[in-house]
C-alpha cells in the first residue's frame, strides 16, 4: 500500500465503541411512521391531482354548485377539527402520566370523528339518493374518491382509536403505549390536513 | 354496468369449471408438471419432517439475511416463469409465417406478453433487487437487523402473496391480455370484462403494499441503524443506491398503487375516471401510471449500480473512483428519474414544448449515468484486475449497458420516438437496459454475495457457461429487433405478412434458446456449488478480499451479524480495519438484543391472497370475511408487546469460539 498509509500510527484506531450502541425497541417508529405518511399523502396527492383534471367533467350531469351545501360541510369540518384539538388534549394528559384524563379525552376525540363520519354518510347517501353517484360522471367519481378515500381513513383512525383504549386500559401508559398514541396523533392530525385540503380546493373552490 | 353482467352463483362468485383450462393442452400440461413438482417437494418436506424446522427457522423468520434469500428464490422461481412466457412468444413469433396462424391463439399469446412483463417486473426483479438490499444493507452499515423486522417479514410475505395471485390465473381463469401496465380504455370493463385484469390489479396491489413498507423500512434502517462513524459520505456505495432506490419507491409506489384503485373503481363500482363517457380520460391513467412507472426502472438498476461499484472495486483492489461523484450522480439520478415519465407516451401529443421538456430532461440523466461509467473505468484503470465471474458480469454490463443506453438517449428525441413509438426498437432498448443493467447486475451481486450468504463458492465452471450463454445470447436475441423495429414493426404482433422478416425473427429465437442454455446453467452451478460446498467452503468470510462489512463478519453470519458492533473510519471500513491491523476481540461478549420471530406476517398475506382471490372472481361471501380477518389480525398481533429477547452470552461466546478456530484453520 502508499507510504502515506504506513507512515500513519497503527493500532491506534478503535473498531469498537467501548459500550455497545443500543436500540431499544421501537427507536425508528417515529421516523418510519412520519414516512408512511408523506407515502400516504402521495396517494392522496394524486386523488387530488385526478380531481384536478376530472373536476370539471360534469359528463351533463350536475356540477358542484347544484350539489355541495356549505353549512352541512362547515359543519363537518368543526367536528374534525374539534377532534383534533380533543385528541391534543388526550396528548396532554397524557404527558402528565394521567391515564383517566388521556382516555376520557380519547372518547371525545371519538365521538367528534364518529359526527364527522355520520355527516360525510348522510352527504353521500344523499347525493346518491339524487342521482348523483360516484357512477354519474368523472367530476363525481373524482369526488367521491376523494373525500371517500378520507373518511376510510377516519374511519380505520376510529377502529385504531378504539384498539388504543383498550390497550391503555389493559396495559397503562407504557413507553409501547405512548409510542403508538402519538403516531395515532400524527395520524389524526394527518388527516385534517388533508381535510383542509379537501375543504379548500374541493368544496370551497367549487362554488367559485 | 348490467349490459356485462356475467352469471354468478352465491358460493363460487364468477367461477366455474369451464374457467379451469383443461381444453387448453399447453396450460393442462404445464399444471400436471407444476402439480407434480408441487406434490414432490410437499411431501419430501413431510417426508423429511422439516415442516417445523421451516416453518420456525424461515417462513416466521425476522433476521434481515433469511429474508433476503428468501427474496431471492421467490425471483428465481418466477423468473423461470416469466422466461418460459419469453420463450412461448419467440417461438410463435418465429411459426406465424407464410400464412401460418403459429401455435398460440389470440387471446392466450395476448395474456403471454402481459405476464411476462408483469412478473419480470415485479416478481422476478424486484424480488431480486429487494433481497439483495435485505440481505446486504444492514450487514454494510454495521447493524444487527432493520429497523421493522416483522414489517420485513410481512413485506415479504405480501410479495409473495402477489405472485401467487398471479401464478394462480395461469390456472383458474385468464390473466389479463392487455399489456404489463393495463392500459385503459382496453383494461376497462368494457373492453376487458373478465378476470384477467381483476388478477392483475389484485395480484399488483397485495404486492405493491409490500414494497411500500419494505420501502420504508431499509431508508429507516440505512438512516437510523448504522454503526458509529459511519456518516452519510461513509457509507458503501450499495448502501447509498440502496437509500436512493427506496426513497423512490416511498415516493412512487403509493402512485401505482392509487392509480390501480382507480382502475378498480372503473371496473367494480362502475366509475367513470378513465372510461370513454361521462367525462372519464383514458390519458389520465397513462400519465398516472407512467409517473410509478419510469421511476421503478430506476428503482431495479440503482441498487445493481451499487453492485457495480461493490464489484468493480474490489475485483480491481482499489477505491473507487470519484466516490463523492458517484453518490451525487445516484442523487441526480434519482431526482431526474421523477421528471421524465411523460416521454413514455410522446405520441400523445402533449406539445411541442412539453414534449421539448420531458425529452431533454430524459436525455440529462445520460449526464450521470455517463459519469458513472466513467467512474467504473477510472477504477479498472491501473488496477489489479481479478477477472472472477462478479467482475465479468460487471465488464458485460459496462458494454451492453452503454448500447442500451444510446439507443435510449435516441428515444428521447420526441421527433424520432414518433417513428419508433411502440415498435420493436423499443422492446430491443429496454430488454438491452434491463438485461444489461438490471439481470447482469443481478448476477454479479448473486455470484458475489453468494459466499457471504452460505459460507461456499459458487462453482465457476457453470458460472461461466451461464456468463457467455447469456452475453451471446443476449446480442442474437436483441439485435435482430433494433433491426425490426427501425423497419417499423410494431411489438406484441402475433402473425406476420412480410415473409422477408422471418429470419430476423429466427435470430432472435436462436438467441432465446442460448440463453436458455445460460439459465440451464445458472440451475447447475447453484446446483453442483451446493453439491461440492465443502470443497468450495471459505472459512475466512473474506473470500474476494472484500471492502466493506460485510466482509468482516463469518459467512455466514450469525443471527447478530456482528458480536461487537463496528467503528467505522473511512470508506471502505473493512479494507481500513484490514489497514490497521484489526484484531478480531475474542473475549468479553455481552447478550445481545434481538427481534423474535413472529407468524403474523405469512398469515396476513395468506388472507390478503384470499381477499384478493375473492375480489377476482366477485365471491363477495369470502371478501367479506377476509378484509375483517385482516383487521382482527392486525390487532390480535398488536397486543403482542413482547417482541424482543436477548441472544445469551454463552450462544455468542460458543459461536464466536467456533469462528475463532475457523479462522484459524482457514489460514
Amino acid at each position: 500500500m502508499s507510504a502515506e498509509i504506513l507512515t500513519e500510527p497503527t493500532g491506534e484506531r478503535l473498531y469498537h465503541p467501548a459500550e455497545e450502541p443500543h436500540f431499544p425497541e421501537g427507536h425508528s417508529t417515529p421516523l418510519g411512521f412520519w414516512i408512511y405518511l408523506m407515502s400516504d399523502c402521495l396517494i392522496f396527492a394524486i386523488l387530488f391531482a385526478t380531481y384536478g383534471v376530472l373536476g370539471h367533467r360534469y359528463g351533463g350531469g350536475p356540477g358542484p354548485k347544484e350539489l355541495f351545501e356549505l353549512p352541512l360541510v362547515a359543519l363537518n369540518t368543526t367536528m374534525l377539527l374539534i377532534s383534533s384539538i380533543t385528541y391534543g388534549f388526550a396528548m396532554l394528559h397524557m404527558h402528565q402520566g394521567d391515564q383517566k384524563g388521556t382516555l376520557r379525552w380519547l372518547g371525545i376525540t371519538a365521538c367528534f370523528g364518529l359526527a364527522f363520519l355520520c355527516i360525510e354518510l348522510y352527504e353521500f347517501t344523499h347525493l346518491i339518493g339524487i342521482g348523483a353517484g360516484p357512477g354519474r360522471s368523472a367530476f363525481l367519481s373524482a369526488f367521491f374518491t376523494l373525500v371517500g378515500t378520507h373518511g376510510l381513513h377516519v374511519t380505520f383512525g376510529l377502529i385504531w382509536l378504539a384498539v388504543m383504549v383498550v390497550q391503555v386500559r389493559k396495559f397503562g401508559l407504557t413507553i409501547a403505549n405512548q409510542r403508538r398514541l402519538n403516531c395515532l396523533s400524527l395520524f389524526w392530525h394527518f388527516l385534517d390536513v388533508i381535510w383542509i385540503g379537501v375543504f379548500t380546493f374541493v368544496y370551497l373552490m367549487g362554488m367559485i | 354496468m348490467e349490459q356485462h353482467a356475467i352469471e354468478s352463483t352465491f358460493l363460487f362468485g364468477r367461477l366455474t369449471l369451464e374457467k379451469l383450462p383443461l381444453h387448453v393442452p399447453i396450460v393442462l400440461g404445464t399444471f400436471i408438471v407444476v402439480a407434480i413438482i408441487g406434490l414432490a417437494i410437499l411431501v419430501a418436506i413431510t417426508y423429511f419432517k422439516l415442516w417445523g424446522y421451516l416453518w420456525r427457522e424461515w417462513l416466521t423468520s425476522v433476521d434481515h439475511k433469511r429474508i433476503g434469500i428468501m427474496y431471492m428464490i421467490l425471483g428465481l422461481i418466477m423468473f423461470l416463469r416469466g422466461f418460459a412466457d419469453a420463450v412461448m412468444m419467440r417461438l410463435q413469433q418465429v411459426w406465424a409465417f407464410n400464412g401460418s396462424e403459429g401455435y398460440l391463439p389470440a387471446e392466450h399469446y395476448d395474456q403471454i406478453f402481459t405476464a411476462h412483463g408483469t412478473i419480470m417486473i415485479f416478481f422476478v426483479a424486484m424480488p431480486f433487487v429487494t433481497g439483495l438490499m435485505n440481505f446486504v444493507v444492514p450487514l454494510q452499515i454495521g447493524a444487527r437487523d432493520v429497523s421493522f423486522p416483522f414489517l420485513n417479514n410481512f413485506s415479504f410475505w405480501m410479495t409473495v402473496g402477489g405472485a401467487i395471485l398471479v401464478m394462480i390465473s395461469l390456472f383458474v381463469g385468464e390473466f389479463a391480455r392487455t399489456g404489463w401496465l393495463a392500459f385503459p380504455p382496453l383494461s376497462g370493463v368494457v373492453a376487458s370484462p373478465d378476470e384477467g385484469v381483476d388478477y392483475y390489479i389484485w395480484g399488483l396491489q397485495v404486492a405493491g403494499i409490500g414494497t411500500t413498507l419494505s420501502g420504508i423500512n431499509l431508508v429507516v434502517t440505512i438512516l437510523k441503524m448504522r454503526c458509529p462513524g459511519m456518516i452519510l459520505m461513509r457509507m458503501p456505495v450499495f448502501t447509498w443506491t440502496a437509500l436512493c432506490t427506496n426513497v423512490l419507491i416511498v415516493a412512487t409506489f403509493p402512485v401505482l398503487t392509487a392509480t390501480l384503485v382507480l382502475l378498480s373503481l372503473d371496473r367494480y363500482l362502475g366509475m367513470n375516471f378513465f372510461t370513454n363517457e361521462l367525462g372519464g380520460n383514458p390519458m389520465l391513467y397513462i400519465n398516472l401510471i407512467w409517473i410509478w412507472g419510469h421511476p421503478e426502472v430506476y428503482i431495479l438498476v440503482l441498487p445493481c449500480f451499487g453492485i457495480y461499484s461493490e464489484v468493480v472495486s474490489t475485483f480491481c483492489g482499489k477505491r473507487l473512483f470519484g466516490y463523492n461523484s458517484m453518490v451525487y450522480a445516484t442523487i441526480c439520478i434519482t431526482i431526474l428519474s421523477y421528471l421524465v415519465w411523460l416521454h413514455h407516451f410522446f405520441t400523445m401529443g402533449s406539445g411541442a414544448s412539453v414534449n421539448s421538456f420531458f425529452g431533454i430532461a430524459t436525455m440529462i440523466i445520460s449526464i450521470p449515468t455517463g459519469a458513472k461509467i466513467f467512474n467504473w473505468l477510472f477504477t479498472m484503470y491501473k488496477g489489479r484486475i481479478r477477472y472472477e465471474l462478479p467482475m465479468m458480469w460487471s465488464l458485460a454490463f459496462m458494454l451492453t449497458f452503454v448500447i442500451g443506453g444510446m439507443t435510449g438517449v435516441m428515444l428521447a428525441v420526441p421527433p424520432a420516438d414518433f417513428i419508433v413509438h411502440n415498435s420493436l426498437f423499443l422492446v430491443a432498448h429496454f430488454h438491452n437496459v434491463i438485461i444489461g443493467g438490471v439481470v447482469y447486475g443481478i448476477f454479479a451481486g448473486i455470484n458475489y454475495w453468494w459466499p457471504k450468504a452460505f459460507g461456499f463458492r459458487m462453482n465457476q465452471f457453470w458460472g461461466y457457461v451461464s456468463f457467455w450463454c447469456w452475453v451471446v445470447g443476449f446480442w442474437l436475441a436483441f439485435m435482430p429487433l433494433y433491426v425490426m423495429g427501425l423497419m417499423g414493426v410494431t411489438r406484441r404482433l402475433r402473425v406476420f405478412d412480410d415473409p422477408s422478416l422471418q429470419i430476423w425473427f429466427v435470430i432472435a429465437g436462436l438467441g432465446a434458446a442460448v440463453i436458455a442454455v445460460g439459465i440451464l446453467a445458472l440451475i447447475l452451478q447453484i446446483l453442483t456449488s451446493i453439491r461440492d460446498r465443502e470443497k468450495l467452503r471459505d472459512l475466512t468470510g473474506d473470500p474476494w478480499d472484500g471492502r466493506t462489512l460485510e466482509w468482516a463478519t463469518s459467512s455466514p453470519p450469525p443471527a447478530y451479524n456482528f458480536a461487537f458492533t463496528p467503528v467505522v473510519h473511512e470508506i471502505d471500513a473493512w479494507q481500513d480495519m484490514k489497514e490497521h491491523g484489526y484484531k478480531r476481540p475474542l473475549t468479553g461478549f455481552k447478550p445481545i438484543h434481538m427481534p423474535k420471530n413472529t407468524g403474523a406476517g405469512i398469515i396476513l398475506a395468506g388472507i390478503s391472497v384470499a381477499l384478493g382471490f375473492a375480489l377476482v372472481w366477485h365471491i363477495w361471501w369470502l371478501a367479506a370475511l377476509s378484509f375483517p380477518a385482516i383487521i382482527a389480525t392486525v390487532i390480535w398481533h398488536s397486543f403482542d408487546y413482547e417482541r424482543d429477547f436477548y441472544i445469551p452470552e454463552t450462544t455468542i461466546t460458543e459461536t464466536e469460539e467456533a469462528r475463532t478456530k475457523a479462522l484459524s484453520n482457514a489460514v
